[in-house]
């Protein structure tokens, strides 16, 4: 499953990505396999989305967290 | 040996992820002693304050990055700076991270990056009351040991600890270069000492490895070194091949590497008393500010309160210099002999520099909200909002914050564009963003509205002034994203951008520092765009007044008939018993209506004629359509050294030749002037097309330049210009024809 299989509010931790060349921005920004993250809520027009990593709130869109594969505990 | 007379100089690098407070320590650190210009041949601003003391300081205030392996021009030159790649730049003696202590992990991760450059580093430990809030304590001593490197906490935002870290500053003993402690993997690791061998005659030893490692990933960065050193770049394309074959993630190896280092380290210093999924203060105020409903609703109010507020609040003030720069005149005029040289210095001088001085209650304003949505985090929570819509047009939630300062301003609207990563989201921004209504166009709309549209209030605090004015920004905004449109989808076609953007806690506003900023970016628009509007209206004064033409024969034989007829009522009023003196006042008093007409009708034959009347009568054909007369004409061409000149033109075309000396406001001329036929030159009609084409148009000579500056060509400006001036043109035309067709004209 993806981050977008998440509901607003619900945790999960990062497996990897579902393509072969990662966004390296997103994993200077602390994305990497095994940090927990969470989605937070949904733009109120439904695109971005915030999550919270590392202890902070970043900004991403749809198709970027469709990249992140993701496992729930 | 000039060097050793003066006083040593260091150079320190402040660096930091955005939204650390680096711009609040760097202000506190060097006060009002700084110097902003530009990085040789790119347009990345440049800014160096100086810490004078017994060993003075260059400081050096680096772009916000996350990283230093470059994904925008700023980052290219943050690296570039600390390694001293960047001519005529030596490399800094010290760098100085700031750090924001609730948000560890991202922010060390630049700063094992800048330790590896191979300088000696401080890292300024900043917004520790915030990492205390969110239940952090960091163990600094620990930190310090791990790193390698020292760390002072300090929250800038209270001045706590900027004096102990200008301490470690100054002395004369720099910190040691911390060694390089995380690991890359190893498949990748093996590589390396390979291509610093042949980084061998270009770097000194300490910044081989990162170089390399740069290049490894980053075309942009070994594309720099093909004519360089041929040998490198060929060796790095043959490790890259073999370690793709191997299926090596070496992308992917120096980001995996840090934070397996930092993850563990940061679980050490910085023990959590709190659970960290609990809801912050940030958390709750955000499940407001970006709800569903309420969230787009309040961000309108915001922006149409800032523009009403904007409007409103500021017209005393205004009306109180207008007040003054006329009284200011006529005290000049009754103390000086009357001559070409007075009315230079009145229609002119104080003209031109009362029409900089009353605009700028209204800049200050909209500076000062826009660094309040900035310094509380709103302006990260708009672009949240707004990203959808900014992305169907092809922009990106990063473009509102350029976007945005366009409205105070384009160009450092245009040149915030440098932060998007994406260039092709970059020259889109650039070239939309003057169709954002900046702040020059704000006294236009001001005269306009003012003048020709009633006063009625609307739903109680709303009046329809205030709603016109939100009209025009609504007007441009909503071009804009068409023209982002088109443009995408026509010119700059393929993939669409990648947005990543931080949401920082929301925070308290600092007053001081949001001031401070208000100050500074105003005193840039005065000191910019005062000096040509200064210089404009003394060169339009001239472009008025010369060349002189002769009075034509049948208006001296006008003036010489009213002479006549003075003579003669005179004569007979001195015959009737009066004395000679009030018998000619009386005279004069009674043909003053004719005096009057005839004086009006000379100067404007002699404005006509002038450089400027000539100039507007040339364009009016085509203006006409759009209702506008040779002097809207000739205002709109002056209007070209910057938007706001237009009232000063007008001013000037209105008030030379006029005698009186209670001269009424600028407005109740436009009101009261007339075509030959006696309809008014400014209906309501006249003043909206007029404003459409203010929103529309290009007339900056700054954004031209800015904008060749920024995409390095003159083929951008160009095209911006003449779309810009089309859409204009047409507006105008459909909204003055339309109207008139309606019969609202």
């Amino acid at each position: 499953m993806t981050l977008l299989d998440l509901k607003p509010g619900q945790r999960a931790c990062i497996q990897g990505w579902t393509t072969v060349e990662p966004p390296l921005r997103l994993m200077e920004l602390g994305l990497l396999p095994g940090t927990d993250i969470e989605l937070v809520r949904f733009a109120p027009l439904g695109d971005p989305i915030d999550i919270k990593v590392r202890g902070y709130h970043l900004s991403i869109r749809k198709t970027e967290a469709a990249l992140i594969r993701i496992e729930r505990p | 040996m000039a060097e050793s007379t003066s006083r040593p100089t260091r150079k320190i690098a402040l660096i930091g992820n955005p939204n650390v407070g680096k711009t609040t320590v760097f202000n506190l650190l060097t006060g009002m002693r700084q110097k902003v210009g530009n990085y040789p041949g790119v347009t990345v601003e440049r800014k160096v304050g100086r810490i004078v003391g017994d060993l003075d300081i260059d400081l050096i205030d680096l772009p916000g990055s996350y990283s230093l392996s470059p994904k925008s021009l700023d980052e290219r030159i943050a690296y570039d700076v600390l390694i001293g790649h960047l001519p005529g730049e030596t490399a800094p003696d010290l760098a100085v991270c700031v750090v924001d202590a609730s948000n560890l992990e991202r922010n060390l991760y630049l700063v094992t990056q800048v330790i590896d450059v191979g300088l000696p580093v401080i890292v300024a430990l900043n917004m520790t009351d915030a990492a205390e809030e969110a239940g952090l304590s960091i163990d600094v001593k620990a930190l310090e040991e791990s790193l390698g490197v020292p760390v002072i906490p300090m929250v800038a935002s209270r001045n706590d600890g900027i004096g102990k870290l200008k301490y470690r500053m100054r002395q004369e003993e720099l910190p040691e270069p911390a060694e390089r402690k995380w690991e890359l993997m190893p498949v990748v690791a093996e590589v390396i000492p390979d291509l610093e061998e042949e980084l061998k005659s270009h770097l000194p030893e300490k910044s081989r490895f990162i170089e390399a490692l740069q290049c490894l990933t980053s075309d942009t960065m070994l594309e720099s070194w093909l004519t360089r050193a041929p040998r490198f770049h060929a060796r790095v394309l043959a490790v890259r091949e073999r370690l793709e074959e191997r299926k090596a993630p070496y992308r992917q190896a120096e980001i995996m590497g840090r934070y397996n280092w930092l993850s563990p380290l940061v679980a050490r210093v910085a023990i959590k008393q709190k659970d960290p999924n609990q809801q912050t203060v940030s958390d709750r105020i955000d499940a407001v500010l970006t709800h569903r409903i309420f969230g787009p609703l309040l961000f309108g109010l915001v922006l149409l309160l800032i523009f009403q507020a904007v409007f409103t609040w500021a017209t005393p003030v205004m009306d109180g210099i207008e007040a003054g720069v006329v009284g200011l005149g006529d005290l000049v005029r009754s103390g000086m002999p009357p001559s070409m040289f007075t009315d230079l210095l009145v229609d002119g001088v104080i003209t031109g520099v009362g029409n900089v001085v009353v605009f700028l209650p209204q800049i200050l304003l909209l500076f000062f909200f826009l660094g309040l949505m900035e310094d509380t985090g709103y302006m990260a929570r708009s672009a949240f909002i707004m990203d959808r819509v900014m992305h169907r047009v092809g922009l990106s939630g990063g473009s509102v914050v350029p976007m945005l300062s366009s409205f105070a301003c384009a160009i450092p609207g245009i040149m915030a564009a440098r932060t998007l990563a994406n260039p092709r989201d970059r020259l889109i921004t650039i070239m939309v963003a003057p169709l954002m209504s900046c702040s020059a166009r704000l006294p236009v709309y001001t005269l306009f509205i003012a003048a020709f549209l009633p006063t009625g209030a609307v739903l109680g605090i709303f009046t329809f002034q205030g709603i016109a004015m939100f009209s025009m920004y609504l007007l441009g905004t909503v071009m804009a994203f068409i023209a982002a449109f088109v443009l995408r989808r026509f010119v700059f076609k393929g993939e669409s951008s990648f947005f990543a953007m931080e949401l920082p806690p929301y925070r308290m506003p600092r007053f001081r520092q949001i001031i401070w900023r208000m100050i500074d970016r105003s005193k840039a628009f005065v000191v910019r765009a005062g000096k040509i509007i200064f210089g404009m209206s003394v060169l339009l004064w001239v472009l008025a007044t010369f060349p002189r033409s002769n009075t034509p024969d049948e208006m001296i034989a006008e003036r010489a008939t009213i002479d006549l007829q003075i003579d003669t009522r005179a004569d007979s009023l001195q015959a009737a018993g009066m004395t000679a003196s009030n018998a000619l006042i009386e005279a004069q008093v009674a043909m003053n209506g004719a005096i009057r007409t005839l004086d009006a009708r000379e100067s404007a034959y002699q404005i006509e004629r002038s450089v400027i009347g000539r100039m507007g009568h040339a364009i009016e054909p085509i203006m006409r359509p759009l209702g506008f007369d040779w002097k809207i004409s000739a205002g709109i061409i002056s209007a070209f050294a910057a938007r706001e000149v237009i009232i000063s033109a007008l001013a000037t075309l209105y008030s030379v030749g006029d005698i009186d000396d209670d001269s009424p406001l600028l407005r109740e001329k436009l009101k009261a002037d007339r075509y030959a036929d006696g309809s008014p030159v400014y209906t309501p009609l006249v003043a909206v097309s007029l404003l459409v084409f203010f929103v529309l148009a290009l007339q900056c000579m700054s954004t031209l330049a800015i904008a060749r500056r920024e995409t390095n060509s003159w083929k951008w400006p160009a095209v911006m210009w003449l779309y810009m001036t089309g859409l204009a043109w047409l507006f105008s035309f459909v909204i003055y024809q339309g109207g008139k067709a309606l019969g609202l004209g």
